[in-house]
């Protein structure tokens, strides 16, 4: 908790104008890590893990990564904005592989099942 | 190169490559005490000391319900995230 205010103080408020603005936890003891999966016993650490939870509590996604590698923030974006599509949508639409927004969404039902190289194609999983 | 396995009965299936996964007690009692998470399922909550704008706070996942969070863990302050 310290170190974070010293982090955000000398380093952080130095990249993000007036600092962090969400909450930085500490989770000493890896106890929140543990119960997530994402706690390194061995090295006692925190794996690089990111999680998306929806307006109930649910974890809509995940993903580790081992500490070397730093995560990609527009992924992560891009897959809070397809869930909640989805969610506003009440289940009617969904988000084929590549979608972002403004980019064409499937409507999962009995006409969809083999039709959907009528409605998506490969190049479509690109950006 | 991929090898040919031949079709009979049972379907044949995968499953872990390289050194053995080890099965002593220890092991898995840590299995137990930390699974991964399932998508679909409700996030644990948790309760945790927290900085934020010059305030020390406390924050419970659950003081979010209403609301999408992200939920980050990384291995120590002055990393990268």
């Amino acid at each position: 908790m310290f170190v974070h205010k010293m982090w955000d103080d000398h380093e952080l408020s130095k990249m993000v104008d007036g600092g962090v603005p969400f909450p930085m936890l500490s989770d000493a003891g890896g106890r929140v890590g543990q119960a997530y999966g994402v706690y390194d016993e061995e090295a006692g650490v925190e794996t690089r893990g990111r999680f998306i939870i929806d307006p109930d509590g649910v974890v809509q996604g995940y993903e580790v990564l081992t500490p070397p590698v730093g995560r990609n923030v527009s992924e992560t974006l891009r897959q809070v904005q397809a869930f909640q599509l989805v969610r506003k949508s009440g289940g009617s639409q969904a988000t084929p592989s590549g979608w972002a927004p403004g980019k064409k969404t499937l409507k999962p039902g009995p006409e969809l099942v083999g039709n959907v190289w009528k409605e998506w194609t490969t190049d479509m999983a690109f950006d | 190169m991929a090898e040919e396995v031949s079709a009979g009965c049972a379907r044949p299936t995968g499953g872990p490559v390289g050194e053995p996964v080890p099965e002593k007690q220890d092991d898995i009692k840590v299995k137990e005490k930390s699974p991964m998470i399932q998508v679909g399922k409700k996030a644990p909550d948790f309760s945790a000391p927290g900085y934020q704008k010059g305030s020390f706070i406390n924050v419970n996942l659950s003081d979010y319900l209403g609301k999408w969070v992200l939920l980050c863990f990384y291995p120590g302050d002055f990393t990268f995230v």
